[in-house]
């Protein structure tokens, strides 16, 4: 009974696996065992950037029950706000670090006859876990992969390696496509379908697959928005009674945090839902770049999503 | 599963749940008992708190609680399941989870009673003894042909109070397995595959509320390594631990025949400590509902909580009391209670000399 | 009633192939759906099942030119079939549901059983509103049940029909009105009909 969400971690590999995208390794620091975890989690990494405190998710892509460790992997953003830079540049082997307890808010529907996955770029780290309880388990799985080309297919030979002709690359560079059309009209009653990957790739896919007449309960997606950058804004918090300033490259959830507010949170990408916060005053245009909030909310501008939305005007006044 | 050397420690009572109704509570039992009432009347909130250690020697003090009606408790429930194997059900794509529990419970009890249980690893091969219940048992983790029956119901005739499973999936949760011989007048065979909302309606009151709508956003978002835990209660006359709907008609003229000179003794307070953990590999949430049993004649020796609970059972809806099925008998209750109730103010809290 | 469903209109949805299971006043469902989408026919799979009460639109939903039509005289001489197409089908065979609530519960088991999620299933509600009831003692389901109390066809206890619906047995919940006191049971009343 710890009563803890977080866990204590030394990083023991820094692994670079292409020119865009490293691999980190996180023991106990304690030496004990990791808690297994279900394919599709993820884990809020806790960074101490010159002072800025970043947390950002990333997908658990190693082995759910190799409890000695945790992977994850981390595809460099030049233009976003410094953490995937931080991890690049500032994480070595031995560095302590805190990582939270893993989450799922992308797991697989374990009475499916089928698992269809579908994975885009860097998207395919939740699969690789998912892949190998699903093997584990004995179930039924096929994945299809689309990435830039061979250089950047990380770690399309280890899963060749483990589970053979189920996996499916294709490469942009070399004019290869998914044929989803087919793909889709071919699968046994009872298959659930996974996509992970960019906007746009997830956004054809579940389109395709409702035109063709799948139900909504068959289709699963993840996409971590990071927190997009942009101007400067201030925000009043009626019931702590302060007012703060949300700098260019920080999220209004971390702005609470380093205000020392307990703000909920649990995907920090505008997903989960768990940040919603109520909006008591607005003069001025609310950035919503989530995807939870309702198109009846954003118009009435009664809620924002602190983890990714940002503010421009005269006054935003919250509920914390 | 050989329960030959059963009473070997004197810690554990033998007594029965059912004929003879040889169950009772020692003096050290009355003094743990989870009282739930920290006010003096009760409606129903979702009143969860965080699932920590608590006082020693008190139910909180482990994760999860082994008393002195373990053994017997055990017993009981080998005795149900003999008679409707139905109170036992895992759908299929649960066993995952049901390994999870077997996996908690052993680490658990091992650690927090390494004197009646060890559990002992070499990678997926595992040791484990469970000396109340004269258990010796070698097997491979995750593989169900080297264990007697399914990973869920193996450990959950193991641990007291019922359990369970919930899979977790289109923002809801669904209740798909189970281990339930200690209900609350529910049945499993009936509700196993429903969602919250729809294992819970026949609850009266607390959906137009808001309660459930509530307690699911909490639970869809509870973590790995931060449980939570919550009571509820109800009447039993007789400490019969099995009152399901599938046995109603047997036990429910029992209701009919408790008197003002049999009630002190027959009729029970019946505490539910409710606890919701998250499981790590299923991402399932295992709800085990461990049920404690007093009867009036031993709460009535804590004064505390005499007055509060008159004073409770006086303002209870009568919805309420229909639902918790003892409005047949609430007035020959609140009679007895009555005597125990001086009108003195009481101390907030439920721990009895507080 | 929180565990019980709710019953839609059937529309027509997209999809490789179309497959329709339908019982009594459910066949004039059905007839809706193909008039308002004649280009179904050509993939459409209909089941159809006399009603109970007596209701028999054989005829009519024959000659609706479906690509198969399968007349049943009970839902347990159809189910084989049933599962048979289901366990066959591919993902984007839309599947529907009309007629009483006992039908539409049993298809949405069958359906749950091939792997289909509950969004999957369209339903319509038409005709008797008997119900097919459990008897929580026994664990016998008695069909077309419309007085409340009724006796169990299976052990003979008084049972009272409780609000409370499971979709995997498609049934409700019927328990023992006079446990407490036997022998004082209540005037039946005809509740659904």
């Amino acid at each position: 009974m710890s009563g803890s969400t977080r866990l204590p971690v030394i990083v023991t590999e820094v692994v670079e696996v292409n020119s865009l995208i490293k691999r980190f390794r996180f023991v106990r620091e304690d030496g004990g065992l990791m808690p297994g975890f279900s394919g599709g989690a993820h884990t809020v990494v806790e960074m101490d950037d010159n002072g800025t405190r970043r947390l950002n998710a990333y997908s658990l892509m190693s082995d759910p029950s190799d409890t000695s460790g945790y992977e994850i992997s981390v595809r460099r953003d030049e233009t976003g706000r410094g953490g995937s830079l931080f991890m690049h540049s500032g994480v070595k082997p031995g560095m302590k670090m805190v990582i939270s307890q893993p989450v799922n808010l992308f797991g697989l529907d374990l009475r499916a006859k089928k698992h269809l996955l579908i994975a885009g770029g860097i998207g395919i780290t939740p699969f690789i876990a998912q892949m190998a309880q699903l093997d584990a388990l004995g179930h039924k799985f096929e994945l299809h992969y689309a990435m830039r080309d061979r250089e950047l297919g990380a770690y399309m030979k280890e899963l060749s390696a483990r589970h053979g002709d189920r996996v499916h690359p294709y490469y942009d560079l070399e004019k290869q496509a998914i044929d989803l059309a087919t793909l889709l009209k071919t699968q046994p009653l009872g298959t659930h379908l996974y996509v992970c990957g960019p906007k746009g790739m997830i956004g054809w896919v579940l389109s395709t697959a409702e035109k063709m007449g799948w139900p909504n309960g068959a289709l699963h997606s993840e996409e971590f928005l990071a927190p997009p950058v942009g101007e400067a804004f201030e925000v009043e918090l009626s019931k702590s009674n302060i007012t703060i300033n949300v700098g260019p490259t920080q999220s209004l959830l971390e702005a609470l945090e380093a205000a020392g507010v307990d703000a909920p949170y649990l995907c920090r990408g505008g997903a989960c839902g768990q940040c919603e916060c109520k909006v008591n005053a607005v003069e001025g245009e609310i950035l919503n770049y989530d995807h939870w909030l309702s198109d009846e909310q954003k118009a009435a501008k009664s809620h924002i999503m602190p983890c990714v939305s940002r503010f421009k005007g005269e006054r935003l006044v919250i509920e914390l | 599963m050989s329960l030959d050397d059963a009473f070997k420690d004197p810690f554990f009572r033998d007594e029965s749940f059912f004929g003879d109704y040889t169950y009772r509570n020692t003096p050290h039992a009355v003094n743990r008992f989870p009282f739930p009432f920290p006010e003096d009347d009760y409606m129903y909130s979702v009143n969860m708190e965080p699932h920590v250690s608590g006082r020693p020697g008190s139910i909180f003090e482990h994760c999860f609680d082994v008393d002195e009606h373990y053994v017997s408790e055990m017993r009981d429930r080998a005795r149900v399941l003999e008679q409707d194997p139905l109170r036992c059900q895992s759908l299929p794509h649960m066993t995952l989870a049901g390994w999870d529990l077997l996996e908690l419970i052993m680490e658990k009890f091992s650690e927090d009673y390494p004197q009646w249980f060890s559990l002992t690893k070499d990678g997926n091969k595992w040791h484990w003894i469970n000396r109340p219940l004269g258990i010796d048992q070698k097997f491979t983790f995750l593989d169900e042909s080297t264990l007697p029956m399914g990973p869920f119901e193996y450990i959950t005739r193991q641990a007291q109070g019922d359990f369970t499973l919930q899979d977790q999936r289109d923002d809801n949760l669904w209740i798909e397995a189970g281990m339930v011989t200690s209900q609350a007048d529910w049945s499993l065979d009936f509700d196993i595959g429903m969602n919250f909302h729809e294992w819970h309606a026949p609850v009266p009151l607390a959906h137009e509320m808001g309660i459930f709508d509530r307690a699911l956003k909490f639970l869809l978002a509870l973590q790995h390594g931060a449980p939570v835990r919550r009571f509820n209660w109800t009447m039993t006359v007789d400490p019969l631990l099995d009152t399901s709907p599938e046995n109603y008609h047997k036990w429910g003229p029992s209701k009919t025949t408790m008197t003002p000179e049999t009630i002190g003794k027959r009729q029970h307070l019946r505490v539910e400590l409710q606890t919701l953990i998250r499981l790590p590999r299923s991402n399932a949430i295992v709800f085990p509902i461990r049920c404690y049993l007093i009867s009036l004649d031993d709460l009535v020796t804590k004064p505390k909580w005499a007055r509060r609970f008159h004073r409770v059972i006086k303002t209870v809806p009568d919805e309420l009391a229909t639902y918790k099925g003892f409005i047949r008998n609430k007035p020959m209750i609140l009679d007895y209670l009555a005597k125990y109730d001086d009108g003195a103010p009481t101390s907030p809290g439920w721990w009895p000399e507080d | 009633m929180r565990s019980r469903p709710l019953y839609g209109r059937l529309v027509p949805r997209q999809g490789s192939s179309h497959f329709i299971v339908a019982d009594g006043e459910g066949g004039e469902a059905v007839a809706a759906l193909l008039t308002a989408a004649p280009d179904l026919k050509s993939t459409t799979h209909i089941v159809y099942i006399p009603g109970t009460n007596g209701t028999d639109l054989t005829t009519m939903v024959a000659g609706l030119g479906a690509q198969v039509f399968h007349a049943a005289p009970s839902y347990a001489s159809a189910s084989q079939r049933i599962r048979k197409v289901l366990g066959d089908a591919h993902m984007g065979l839309q599947l529907y549901a009309a007629g009483t609530e006992g039908l539409i519960g049993q298809v949405q088991r069958d359906a749950i059983a091939a792997g289909l999620p509950h969004d999957a299933l369209q339903t319509e509600q038409r005709g008797s509103l008997a119900r097919r009831v459990q008897c929580v003692h026994c664990k016998g389901i008695t069909e077309n049940v419309t007085l409340d109390p009724f006796v169990c066809s299976h052990c003979g206890l008084n049972l009272f029909v409780r609000d409370h619906y499971s979709r995997r047995l498609a049934a409700f919940q019927g328990v023992c009105i006079d446990a407490e006191d036997p022998g004082e049971v209540p005037a039946s009343e005809e509740r659904f009909k």
